[in-house]
C-alpha cells in the first residue's frame, strides 16, 4: 500500500498565500505540513516586483488616506463585482499585515522627509514629503487608487517579503515537502480528508490526511498562451476542487491583463513603472492614453487601460513587429538613477530579454494574460462552498475582494491578509476536529489516480492516439484567440466547441516517453484535462456574461449591466459530465450601491430592486449554493477581527 | 542562414537502474533572442519528451534554472544562445543532490542553510497590531535589500572550490544572508553570536577568497564587500577590539 501521512494541516502551495496560511494555523496549535511543486521560494510570488496595497498614508501623495478609501478603491476597481463585506476585511486588515511584515523582516522602501521629485501625470513636481513620517513605509502610485498606498522594496516586493515569509516558516519549523504536486482531493462527499499526492522527484504516489486541507496554489494563466504568469502557474489547485463535482469555482471568466508585459517573451514590467511617471506612447511616439483617460490617463485601472491600449492598436497605431503589434513604454525621462535603483529587476529584464537599455530606448509591451480573479469559491472565512474541511486562499480562491477586475498592488496584499485572517479561522476550526482516519478511502483514491498513470504509460488503453504537446497548445491558442480582452459571442461559442472536443480529446493521452519516475510528460498529461476544465469554465462563463463589466469586456454588450449582472458565476463540474454547469449568486451586500467608476467611460444599465431587497436574498441564495455559516455572522462588524488578533498574538 | 546548434545535453536517471550517466546530442535550429529557456523546451517538445530540467519564473527572478553552461554555472533563462557557440554544453550543478538530467535539488539544501545560519530576525519584541511600525532610515532599508536581493539559484555554490570539496562549507550565499542579518537594525544578535557562526572553517575563514562566487552571481550581489567586511569585524572580535554589540547597523558597502 502507498505512503500514507497525516497532519491537522495540510496546505497545498508554498506562495505568500499558503505560507501565511500556514503560520496563522500554526500559532493555534495545529501541526502544518506545505506541499508545494517547487521550492518555497520559487513560488510565483517572488515575481511580484510593484508591491502592495495598504492604507498606511505614510508619504505626501498618501496624506488623508484610509481603510475606507481604500475600500472604496477596491470596489470600484472590481466594478461592484466584489464582496463589499470581504474587500472591508481587506482594507481593514491590510495596514497590519504591513506592519507585521516589517516587523518579521522584510525591508520596506522607507520615507525620507524634505523635498523630492516625481512625475506625475508626465510633469516633473517636487513635493515636500513629511519630516515627521521619516523612516516609515513608502508608498508609490499605482492605477485606479485615490491615493498613494503602494508599499515596496525597490521593485523586488515579493521577493523581499516571500523571502520574508519563507524565514518565518523555517523559524517555527514547519515542514515544507516540496516537488510534490497534489493531484487529486480526498473526500467522501461532504468533508474533505486530503490529498492524493504525485513525487516529482520520483513519480511516486502518496497520500496525505489532514483535518484541514488548504488550497493555495495561484493563478492558472497559463491556460493562455501569452501569459505573464510562472510556467507552473497551471490552475492544479483549480482543478482538483472542481474534479470534486461539489465545489464551484467563482467568476472563472473575470480574467486580468496587463498592460505591460514585453514583447517578446511575455515576461511583465511592473505597473510601478507607470505609478513612478512611465508613459505609453504609439507608431508616432504620441503619448494616447490621456486622450482616452484624461483623468486617470496611464494610471486608470488595469482592465481599462489593457482596453485602450488594444483599441488604439486597433486604430492602426500599433508598432509592428514580427512578434506582433505593440505599443511603447517610455521610461527614460525616469533616469538612470532610478531606473537602476526603484526600477531596477525592470531595468535588467530589458537589458536581459530584449538587449533593450530603458534608460535610452523605449520598452515594447502590449497586454498579457496576468491574474485570475475566478477560483475556488469560500465564504470569507476561506471555507470552500460545499465541502467541509477544504480551504483556499489567495489568487487560487475566490474569496471576492476583486470581483471583476482587481487593482495592482491588491494581490500581493491579499494574500498575507487572507493568509493571516483566513489562516486563523481555518487553524480555529481543524483545532477543535478530529482527525479522521480513513486510510480505505485513501487507498482507494490512490489507486484511481495510479490507474490513470498506468493507462498514460500504455498499461491499457490501446486506443490512445492523442499528443499531449499538441492538446496543449491548442487550448491555449483557442483561449488567446477567442476569450481575450474584447469577447463577442461567437467567437466564445466557437471557443467553448473547440474546448469542449480537446476535453474529449485528452481522455485518449499517446505519450510518447514510458519513463517511470519522475517523467515530465506525465505531469503534463495529468494535469491537461484539469487545464481544459479550467478553461471551459473560463469560456462558458464569458459566453453566458451578456454584459462589460471590469476585465469581462463584451463587444455585442457593451454595457454593465446592474439589472441582470450583479451576480457572480458559479461552475461545478458534476462527475462525467462534458462541460460545466453554471449558476449564479449575489455578489454580496450592497453596501456601496453600483455606481460611476470615473474611469473606463462605460455606460450601465441601472438596477431595478432596491438595495434593501437585493440584500434581504443574499444570505439565503448563498446557503443554496453551499456557502458555509461563518464564526463572525454575515454583516457583522468587521473591524472585531482586528481586536481579536490583537488580543490573541500580542 | 541560422545557425545550426548542438546541444549536449547531460542525461541521467539515478532513479532508473538501467540509466546511465553521459552525454547526449540534440540539434536545434538556432531563432532569433533564442534563450536556453526556450530551447531546452523545443528539445523536450520535438525530441526528448522525458528531459529533466527547472524553470519556473522564466525571467531570471526565480532562481530555479541554475545549470553548468560551458562549464560556468548560470541562469538558464537568461542565457541567449547568440551568446554562446555552436555547441552548447549543459550539465547539472554540482554540490547538489541530482534529481535526473539538469535538475538538481536546490530546495533541501537551501532550507538546510536557512536553518543553519537561522535565517531570521531573532528579537525579542512582539509584534503589537495597534502601533506603528519601527521606523529605519531609508538608506539602512537599501543596504539591506541590496544583500537581500539573492535568489538562492546556487551558482556560487557550483562555482566554489571550497563547496565543491566540503560538504559542510557554508558557501558565499550564507555568508551573504549572515551579511544581511548583521546589517538589520531589527535582529538582536551580537557580535559574539555572529562569532559563532561564521568564524569556523565553515564559515568565512573557510574561504578562500579567490570570489569564482563573485563571478557568477548572476544578482551581481557584492560578495566581495560582503566577505572584506565580515573578516573585519570577526578578526576584530578575534582579538577583542569588538564592543559588545558594536555596528550592527553598520553599513557593509561604502
Ligand atoms: C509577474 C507578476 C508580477 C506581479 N506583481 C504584483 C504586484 O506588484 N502586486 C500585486 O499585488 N500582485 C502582483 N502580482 C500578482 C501576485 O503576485 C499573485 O497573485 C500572488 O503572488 C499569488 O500568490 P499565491 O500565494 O496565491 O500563489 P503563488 O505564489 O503562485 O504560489 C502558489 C504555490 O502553490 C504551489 N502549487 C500549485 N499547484 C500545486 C499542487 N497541485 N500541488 C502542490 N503545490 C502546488 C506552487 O508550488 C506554489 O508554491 C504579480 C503577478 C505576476 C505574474
Ligand atoms: S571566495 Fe571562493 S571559496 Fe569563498 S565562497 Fe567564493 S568561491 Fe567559495
Ligand atoms: S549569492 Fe548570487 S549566485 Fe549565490 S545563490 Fe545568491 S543569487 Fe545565486
Ligand atoms: S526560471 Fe526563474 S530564474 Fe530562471
Amino acid at each position: 500500500m502507498s505512503e500514507i501521512i497525516t497532519t491537522d494541516v495540510l496546505v497545498i502551495g508554498a506562495g505568500l498565500a499558503g505560507e501565511r496560511a500556514a503560520i496563522s494555523a500554526a500559532a493555534e496549535g495545529n501541526e502544518v505540513l506545505i506541499l508545494s511543486l517547487v521550492p518555497p521560494r520559487r513560488s510565483h510570488s517572488c515575481a511580484a516586483q510593484g508591491g502592495m496595497q495598504a492604507a498606511l498614508g505614510n508619504c505626501a501623495k498618501g496624506e488623508g488616506d484610509s481603510e475606507e478609501l481604500h475600500w472604496l478603491d477596491t470596489v470600484k476597481g472590481s466594478d461592484w463585482g466584489c464582496d463589499q463585506e470581504v474587500a472591508r476585511i481587506f482594507a481593514d486588515n491590510a495596514p497590519i499585515a504591513m506592519r507585521e511584515m516589517a516587523h518579521f523582516g522584510v525591508p520596506w522602501t522607507r520615507v525620507k522627509g524634505g523635498p523630492a521629485d516625481y512625475f506625475i501625470k508626465g510633469k516633473k513636481v517636487t513635493l515636500e514629503e513629511p519630516r515627521e513620517k521619516e523612516g516609515l513605509i513608502m508608498h508609490r502610485d499605482f492605477g485606479g487608487v485615490s491615493r498613494w498606498r503602494t508599499c515596496y522594496t525597490a521593485d523586488g516586493t515579493g521577493h523581499t517579503v516571500l523571502y520574508t515569509m519563507d524565514n518565518m516558516v523555517v523559524q517555527l519549523g514547519i515542514k515544507v515537502h516540496d516537488r510534490m504536486e497534489a493531484i487529486s482531493l480526498i473526500h467522501d462527499g461532504t468533508r474533505c480528508l486530503g490529498a492524493v499526492v504525485r513525487c516529482l522527484r520520483t513519480g511516486v504516489l502518496k497520500s496525505y490526511l489532514a483535518k484541514a486541507t488548504v488550497i493555495a496554489s495561484g493563478g492558472f494563466g497559463r491556460v493562455y498562451k501569452y501569459s505573464t504568469n510562472a510556467i507552473i502557474n497551471q490552475g492544479t489547485g483549480q482543478s482538483i476542487a472542481l474534479d470534486t463535482g461539489i465545489v464551484p469555482l467563482g467568476n472563472m471568466e473575470a480574467v486580468q491583463f496587463h498592460p505591460t508585459g514585453i514583447v517578446p517573451t511575455d515576461i511583465l514590467v511592473t505597473e510601478g513603472c507607470r505609478g513612478d511617471g512611465g508613459l505609453l506612447l504609439d507608431v508616432d511616439e504620441y503619448r494616447f492614453m490621456p486622450d482616452y483617460e484624461p483623468d486617470k490617463q496611464e494610471l486608470a485601472s488595469r482592465d481599462v487601460v489593457s482596453r485602450r491600449m488594444t483599441e488604439h492598436i486597433a486604430k492602426g497605431k500599433g508598432v509592428p513587429s514580427p512578434d506582433g503589434e505593440h505599443l511603447w513604454l517610455d521610461l527614460r525621462h525616469l533616469g538612470e538613477q532610478h531606473l537602476r535603483t526603484k526600477l531596477r529587476e525592470v531595468y535588467d529584464i530589458c537589458m536581459y530579454f530584449l538587449g533593450v537599455n530603458p534608460i535610452k530606448e523605449l520598452v515594447p509591451v502590449r497586454p498579457t494574460q496576468h491574474y485570475s480573479m475566478g477560483g475556488i469559491r469560500v465564504n470569507k472565512d476561506g471555507h470552500a462552498y460545499g465541502l467541509e474541511g477544504l480551504w483556499s486562499v489567495g489568487e487560487s480562491a475566490c474569496w471576492d475582494m476583486h470581483g471583476m477586475n482587481r487593482l495592482g498592488g491588491n494581490s500581493l496584499a491579499e494574500t498575507v491578509v487572507a493568509g493571516k485572517f483566513c489562516g486563523q479561522r481555518m487553524g480555529q476550526w481543524a483545532s477543535q476536529q478530529p482527525l479522521a482516519l480513513d486510510t480505505k478511502m485513501a487507498a482507494d483514491a490512490v489507486v484511481v489516480q495510479q490507474n490513470r498513470i498506468n493507462a498514460l504509460l500504455g498499461d491499457g488503453l490501446g486506443k490512445a492516439n492523442e499528443n499531449v504537446d499538441a492538446l496543449h497548445d491548442a487550448m491555449r491558442e483557442t483561449l488567446q484567440a477567442k476569450v481575450g480582452i474584447f469577447r463577442k459571442g461567437g467567437e466564445l461559442e466557437e471557443a467553448v466547441d473547440t474546448l469542449r472536443d480537446l476535453y474529449q480529446r485528452a481522455q485518449n493521452l499517446k505519450l510518447r516517453s514510458s519513463t517511470k519516475g519522475a517523467n515530465p510528460e506525465v505531469a503534463l498529461a495529468l494535469r491537461l484535462p484539469g487545464m481544459i476544465k479550467l478553461g471551459l469554465c473560463v469560456a462558458k462563463g464569458a459566453l453566458l456574461r451578456t454584459e462589460s463589466r471590469g476585465g469581462h469586456s463584451r463587444e455585442d454588450y457593451p454595457e454593465r449591466n446592474d439589472k441582470e449582472w450583479l451576480k457572480r458565476t458559479l461552475a461545478r463540474w458534476p462527475e462525467g459530465a462534458a462541460e460545466p454547469d453554471i449558476s449564479y449568486e449575489p455578489v454580496g451586500l450592497l453596501e456601496s450601491p453600483p455606481g460611476q467608476r470615473g474611469y473606463g467611460g462605460a455606460t450601465n444599465i441601472s438596477m431595478e430592486q432596491s438595495v434593501a431587497k437585493y440584500n434581504d436574498n443574499v444570505k439565503q441564495e448563498w446557503i443554496k449554493q453551499g456557502w458555509h455559516e461563518t464564526a463572525t455572522p454575515l454583516g457583522a462588524e468587521l473591524k472585531e477581527m482586528v481586536e481579536y488578533a490583537s488580543t490573541k498574538e500580542s | 542562414m541560422a545557425r545550426q546548434l548542438t546541444f549536449r545535453i547531460f542525461r541521467y536517471d539515478p532513479a532508473d537502474p538501467d540509466s546511465k550517466p553521459g552525454f547526449v546530442d540534440y540539434p536545434l535550429e538556432e531563432t532569433p533572442r533564442l534563450n536556453l529557456f526556450v530551447a531546452l523546451h523545443r528539445i523536450r517538445e520535438q525530441q526528448a519528451p522525458d528531459l529533466q530540467f527547472d524553470f519556473v519564473c522564466r525571467a531570471g527572478v526565480c532562481g530555479s534554472c541554475g545549470m553548468m553552461i560551458n562549464g560556468r554555472p548560470t541562469l538558464g533563462c537568461r542565457t541567449l544562445t547568440a551568446e554562446l557557440p555552436t555547441t552548447i554544453t549543459l550539465a547539472p550543478m554540482p554540490s547538489f543532490k541530482l534529481i535526473g538530467d539538469l535538475s538538481v535539488d536546490t530546495g533541501t539544501w537551501f532550507r538546510g542553510m536557512n536553518e543553519r545560519v537561522e535565517s531570521w530576525i531573532h528579537t525579542q519584541k512582539e509584534f503589537d497590531p495597534t502601533a506603528e511600525e519601527e521606523r529605519m532610515d531609508n538608506e539602512t532599508a537599501e543596504k539591506i535589500y541590496e544583500l537581500d536581493r539573492c535568489i538562492e539559484c546556487g551558482c556560487c555554490v557550483a562555482g566554489c572550490g571550497t563547496a565543491n570539496i566540503r560538504e559542510d562549507f557554508l558557501g558565499a550565499t550564507a555568508l551573504n544572508r549572515i551579511g544581511r542579518f548583521m546589517l538589520d537594525p531589527r535582529d538582536e544578535r551580537d557580535s559574539e553570536d555572529w562569532f559563532e557562526l561564521v568564524s569556523t572553517d565553515e564559515g568565512v575563514f573557510g574561504c578562500m577568497g579567490l570570489m569564482g562566487c563573485d563571478d557568477v552571481c548572476p544578482k551581481e550581489l557584492p560578495l566581495l564587500e560582503v566577505f572584506a567586511y565580515m573578516r573585519r569585524r570577526m578578526t576584530q572580535v578575534a582579538t577583542g577590539q569588538a564592543k559588545p554589540d558594536a555596528g550592527t547597523s553598520q553599513p557593509v558597502i561604502s
